[in-house]
């Protein structure tokens, strides 16, 4: 089936500073709470995943996904042009954020 | 047009795109009042603001807290704190308040200690700093290594199981599990009743008969969700909501709002003041902000080793270490040295070990290749644990952001060495965090900020400062330290304080302004504003500046005042409030130009060159400027250095606090 194509102003550059997986998210709106600059907004429907509205507005400080009561069911990364790499010591491999095929994640939890 | 299609770019429901088609989610109504009464109003609730609350509501006022985003999480310490300063008073600190200020004035300079404030607000931070922050232990944040992660290392207190960062000889600075601090200053505050009044922008304070320089009673301000109108009637209020910023940066293009600094720290609060006759100063000073604009790495999320990162080992791309020097530049050989004082220093904040002074040189030559990296996996297990796991888990802006998403992605301070940025040989100097760097005409405001006295109090009755609203502005615990003590103060005052009187015409005349720019749903955005009212500050208030360029400043500030401003549109109440920031923005740029005016000579310690008055600091100028309102006109006058232990004040730190600060 062929999608419809719409007439649309641009993304703004950084779109996709937080991703929800409708999956997981309640709808609980959360993540709202947390935010400072309306980045995301209720759902009309009740239930449903909150709106990523203003998405050049975060401040990509992630209080939204510490606020959210189920994990993974919202995640942040850093816009594209935000990402240094580190290169692994013993082996000078050379990884960053976003990579193909990254190393496991550390699972170490930070301290406090 | 109605769009049905819910998909976008593959990804449901996570496109702006779709979302304006859509009716706006909250329940919109613009102008009806709500009017709250308190005996303490505090408007910004970040750090200085929950501080300033809790204190207040000890001293058994009434407090409502009102708040552009959220007190959950609002501010620049919203998302935590690593690191506590001038806890000069903890049990296991060798260095006393007045030594510590003596410190701070070695290290900066006359007109202000940077981050620490000036020598009021240092030195109220040398006193209550461990207070605060054991008022913050009792709400169940973790200052101490109560899990015993660390036993055995240098910078630990073995009595106390204090945590100490930078200075190990002198034991002032405190490593803090502090990443949900503001979580738990919300629940304390309403435990104790405090009103908590989210998503509010305040544009306006009240003051006595409506009138500019009289008694302030309270503030106006306008919901972001709903466009509602708030009447806050208050005995006493609080400014306590940090400086503008983005004057002269604007763009959300580059990272978001993270180009700027916290994203709401916006002009309303300062052309607030301004419009009702405080008196400010520092208003002429602002300072390239080439690694901190929207061109650089996010904070704390590149190789370096600075701040939170000090003391990290750096090295090259073959692996060849950076040497470390101290403040006599003699070269220390282990890690250890670089938390210790050099032979005939007291104490350090910043102007302690640093690199080889000559490094830019050594890059530039090839003896170092680049890029290089922060070696983590070669720090001593305890410095690598607390730099990454504590320091990088808790400071603002970094537990999620940077420790758990680089985590995810794979990274292990044990194997991995954080790259830093590549940038030209010149900008490896000490100090700076090298996060790569922006173009020279972004500069922003430094330590600008309203004249207060040992009450924390400004030139008018009614009205205190708290946290880095204050002129020279404050770190997380000058925040803390400040809005405790501003707390205590407004609340004695507004338990003697006559009933607050608010004028109807000032109201009604405010509700007019800040609505109109709904009525205009085509005007100019205020994004296009916002880079507008930037490109003015750049061109005729930027790095080289004389009278005509100044002028010309004002002349394009007025005309855009008249022309885009009175026709600006918003088209919901966050567009509004935006909009309303904008606007300030044009006042403050205003103040800031006619500040610039007042001050007729150069400066190298205020990064302020006069093309017209080309000699530096010349000794007749070494003061600071103070500018106001006053009849609708401008008004400047001056300070001296160190007013604060200068007649009518006493001669001494210890006279001055004790005498004030109503303990």
């Amino acid at each position: 089936m062929e999608d419809a194509v719409y007439m649309m102003p641009n993304p703004a550059t950084p779109n996709q500073c937080v991703v929800i997986d409708p999956e997981l998210c309640k709808g609980c709106n959360s993540c709202i709470e947390a935010c400072r600059t309306d980045v995301l907004v209720p759902n009309l429907e009740k239930g449903e995943p909150p709106i990523v509205l203003y998405p050049e507005e975060c401040w990509f400080c992630g209080c939204c996904v510490g606020n959210c009561p189920v994990p993974g069911a919202i995640r942040m990364d850093f816009p594209l042009n935000q990402r240094v790499g580190w290169k692994r010591k013993a082996t000078g491999e050379y990884f960053r954020i976003g990579m193909k095929n990254p190393p496991p994640p550390n699972e170490r939890p930070p301290i406090g | 047009m109605v769009v049905d299609d819910k998909i976008y770019g593959g990804k449901e429901m996570s496109e702006p795109i779709y979302a304006q088609f859509k009716k706006w989610p909250y329940p919109v109504n613009y102008g009806k009042e709500n009017e709250i009464s308190a005996d303490v109003l505090i408007i910004g609730g970040g750090i200085a603001g929950c501080h300033a609350a809790l204190n207040a509501t000890k001293k058994g006022a009434k407090v409502a807290v009102v708040e552009k985003a959220t007190v959950l999480r609002s501010g620049a310490g919203g998302d935590g704190v690593d690191h506590w300063h001038l806890a000069c008073t903890n049990p296991a600190s060798r260095i006393t308040p007045e030594e510590m200020v003596g410190v701070l004035k070695s290290t900066f300079s006359d007109y202000g200690y940077g981050e620490f404030g000036n020598g009021i607000t240092a030195y109220i931070s040398c006193q209550e700093s461990y207070p605060a922050l054991l008022d913050i232990e009792k709400m169940g944040i973790k200052v101490r290594d109560v899990d015993d992660l660390f036993v055995g290392a240098s910078f630990r207190d073995e009595k106390t199981k204090l945590l100490f960062a930078y200075d190990y000889d002198n034991r002032f600075c405190i490593r803090v599990q502090a990443a949900n601090v503001k979580p738990a200053l919300q629940k304390e505050l309403k435990r104790l009743g405090v009103g908590i009044y989210d998503r509010i922008i305040v544009t306006s304070l009240l003051t006595e008969g409506g009138k500019p320089g009289n008694r302030v009673v309270g503030a106006m301000g306008v919901n972001m969700h709903t466009g509602e109108f708030y009447i806050f009637r208050a005995k006493a209020t609080i400014v306590s909501t940090s400086k503008p910023n983005g004057l002269w940066v604007f763009s959300t293009e580059l990272k978001g709002s993270a180009a700027l600094q916290e994203p709401n720290l916006s002009a309303e609060s300062f052309a607030m003041l301004w419009n009702a006759g405080v008196e400010l100063t520092m208003m002429e000073a602002s300072g390239t902000r080439m690694q901190t604009g929207g061109f650089s790495h996010f904070m704390y999320s590149t190789g370096n080793s600075h701040n939170t990162w000090f003391a990290c080992t750096l090295v090259d791309a073959n692996g060849k270490e950076i040497p470390w020097v101290d403040r006599n530049g003699k070269i220390l050989k282990t890690v250890e040295e670089r938390y210790h004082c050099a032979p005939g220093q007291r104490a350090f904040v910043y102007d302690g070990p640093r690199f080889i002074p000559d490094l830019p040189e050594r890059i530039a030559r090839g003896e170092f290749k680049l890029p290089l990296y922060a070696d983590l996996p070669s720090m001593p297990e305890h410095e690598r644990r607390a730099i990454w796991g504590l320091m990088v888990g808790n400071e603002g802006k970094t537990r999620i952001p940077i420790y758990l998403t680089f985590q995810k992605w794979g990274f292990d301070p044990d194997k991995d060495m954080l790259q830093a940025t590549v940038q030209p040989p010149d900008l490896y100097t000490w100090g700076a965090w090298w996060k790569g760097y922006g173009p020279r005409q972004y500069r922003g405001l430094m330590g600008g900020g309203p004249v207060f006295d040992w009450d924390l109090k400004t030139n008018l009755e009614g009205l205190y400062a708290a946290g880095s609203t204050l002129a020279c502005g404050a770190n997380h615990s000058g925040s803390a330290t400040t809005g405790r003590y501003a707390g205590r103060k407004a609340a004695r005052y507004a338990s003697t304080a006559r009933e607050p009187v608010i004028d109807r015409k000032q109201v009604d005349k405010e509700k007019a302004r800040v609505y109109a720019p709904v009525s205009r749903k085509d005007g100019m955005g205020w994004k296009e504003l916002k880079a507008g009212l930037t490109r003015i500050m750049q061109d005729y208030c930027g790095e080289y500046k004389n009278e005509e360029v100044l002028q010309m400043g004002l002349r394009w500030l007025s005309s855009i005042g008249e022309s885009e401003i009175a026709s600006a549109g918003a088209r919901n109440p966050h567009e509004l409030g935006r909009t309303l920031e904008a606007m300030a923005q044009a006042t403050v740029s205003e103040v800031i130009i006619q500040a610039c005016l007042a001050r007729k000579a150069s400066s190298k310690t205020l990064d302020f060159k006069r093309l017209d008055y080309p000699q530096m600091d010349p000794p007749e100028w070494n003061k600071f400027i103070t500018i106001r309102q006053e009849n609708g006109k401008v008004k400047t006058g001056e300070l001296p250095l160190n007013f604060w232990i200068l007649p009518p004040n006493a001669p001494t730190y210890e006279e001055n606090y004790r005498k004030h600060c109503e303990l």
